[in-house]
């Protein structure tokens, strides 16, 4: 049997990311579904993410030099 | 700069957590308020010229002026407002807060709060109640007939009887009414009853005569609002303390002023960081419709910004008749609050989640990394002035803010 054919062969546990009502669907069905609230960082705006990374790498400075003493 | 940024939140935490308002007393705003004149109008929000305001704030505006008898009619006071010689600033500027409109003048009563533990004040004028109030814009006669009967009696009778009765301590009392149904920004029932209970044996005390003292009692009775105006001062202590902590990326200020929405940071000291103010949605007086509402507007923000009002809402299922929405969503609120703040009250607890403490400490890198908005419950004001309430709902602030904020905290600190 193939790893894909296996695959569907077993019993199916969702986790779901997005939209709640797909994993409410499923579970509806007697599927084992969890519902993750994932959102990508700062709503995947790339300026406000780049400035998240500015603080971390500076944050992550500050620490180095601080164990450092 | 070696400045650890959770070392810095720690230390502003610490602040509000140790903050103790109490109610020092009632005075005059142009004795207490710091920098308080008689041309200065004290205004909710961040600062905004007579030209930008929306019609409540200018109708608030107008209403000072004839208060202060600096104007016969609201056609002059339109007039002296434009002239230049009338001087607007934010209550935040001056160690206070306002709601809605929040329009202070030299006369007015305000409550002067306390934080005990560094004796710097706070203040807020009186409640005026519902209907056609100042608050809202509206400013005829029976506005300004109302202003006068406070600052002759009610706020006389309450400065008397609060010489009379036990010092109160606002923490204590925004702590007891969380366990009663109140998230103190708008819903203040228990709140306002418990006030009550504290003046009223004091207030028969005093040497006024029984029809002001039963006209006093009759007054606080009538209006369920009438401890918003101390829940926000002691707010503004509590975060009055965590204001201006090196590094710190705590929010201490959400305020609008009709126009805009303002938010300030405790590591960027007094800079404001503004946007458009958003429009409330939310459940509308008969009559009204969405075009009438103007947008948001007023310093109440100060008790989400305190870890209070849509922060606590799972404290108070009731609310949703109020405000919009339904419990399940209250508790979610209040859930979804915890992911953008650094800690949890260790006085404010809410009892549908096994009294944990309220979500505190609005981070503004948080705000931005998860993309959640502080959540905020309001009154609705009508667009033009006169008009007064027409609603309230849930609103939350524009995300611009935040990103400014955080666009300018890494301009200061961040040398990478």
């Amino acid at each position: 049997m193939s790893k894909l054919a296996s695959f569907f062969g077993q019993k199916v546990k969702v986790i779901n990311l997005g939209i709640p009502s797909f994993a409410e669907d499923l579970r509806q069905q007697g599927v084992e579904a969890i519902h993750t609230e994932w959102r990508p960082p700062a709503g995947g705006n790339k300026k406000i993410q780049a400035l998240l990374a500015r603080v971390e790498v500076w944050q992550g400075q500050v620490k180095a030099a601080k164990g450092a003493r | 700069m070696l400045i650890d940024i959770q070392e810095a939140n720690v230390k502003a935490l610490a602040a509000i957590q140790a903050a103790q308002p109490a109610i020092k007393g009632i005075g005059t705003a142009v004795e207490v308020v710091p920098g308080m004149k008689k041309n200065l109008i004290l205004h909710a929000g961040p600062p905004i010229t007579w030209d930008k305001m929306s019609g409540p704030l200018k109708g608030a505006v107008i209403g000072g002026l004839i208060y202060e008898g600096l104007a016969e009619t609201p056609a002059d006071a339109e007039k002296l407002a434009a002239s230049g010689k009338i001087e607007y600033a934010p209550w935040h500027e001056h160690d206070g807060v306002g709601p809605m409109a929040g329009v202070a003048t030299a006369s007015m009563p305000v409550w002067i709060v306390e934080n005990k533990t560094n004796g710097r004040c706070t203040f807020c004028t009186l409640n005026e109640g519902l209907g056609k109030v100042l608050r809202y814009g509206a400013f005829s006669n029976e506005v300004i007939e109302r202003l006068k009967w406070m600052e002759k009696v009610l706020g006389p009778v309450l400065k008397a009887a609060l010489q009379l009765a036990p010092e109160i301590n606002l923490k204590n009392m925004i702590a007891q009414a969380l366990q009663m149904g109140d998230e103190v920004h708008n819903r203040n029932k228990a709140a306002t009853s418990l006030l009550i209970r504290e003046l009223a044996p004091a207030i028969t005390k005093t040497s006024f005569t029984q029809e002001e003292k039963a006209k006093v009692l009759e007054f606080l009775h009538s209006n369920d609002h009438f401890f918003l105006n101390l829940s926000m001062p002691a707010c503004k202590a509590m975060l009055q303390a965590a204001e201006w902590i090196e590094g710190s990326t705590v929010v201490t200020t959400m305020a609008r002023n009709g126009t805009e929405f303002g938010i300030r940071v405790s590591g960027l000291k007094d800079r404001w960081f503004t946007a458009p103010a958003q429009i409330v949605k939310g459940l509308l007086f008969p009559g009204f419709e969405e075009k009438d509402c103007n947008p948001d507007i007023g310093d109440s923000a100060i008790t989400e910004t305190c870890g209070l009002g849509g922060f606590s809402m799972a404290a108070a299922p009731a609310i949703v008749k109020f405000v919009g929405g339904t419990v399940s969503d209250a508790m979610n609120f209040t859930r979804k609050m915890y992911e953008i703040t650094d800690g949890e009250s260790q006085s404010f607890q809410i009892p549908p989640m096994d009294f944990r403490g309220s979500p505190t400490g609005i981070n503004i890198l948080k705000v931005c990394e998860k993309n959640l908005l502080p959540q905020i419950n309001t009154g609705i004001a009508h667009k033009d002035a006169g008009v007064g309430q027409v609603g309230a709902g849930l609103v939350n602030p524009p995300m611009k803010c935040f990103e400014d904020a955080l666009e300018a905290y890494v301009e200061l600190y961040c040398q990478n």
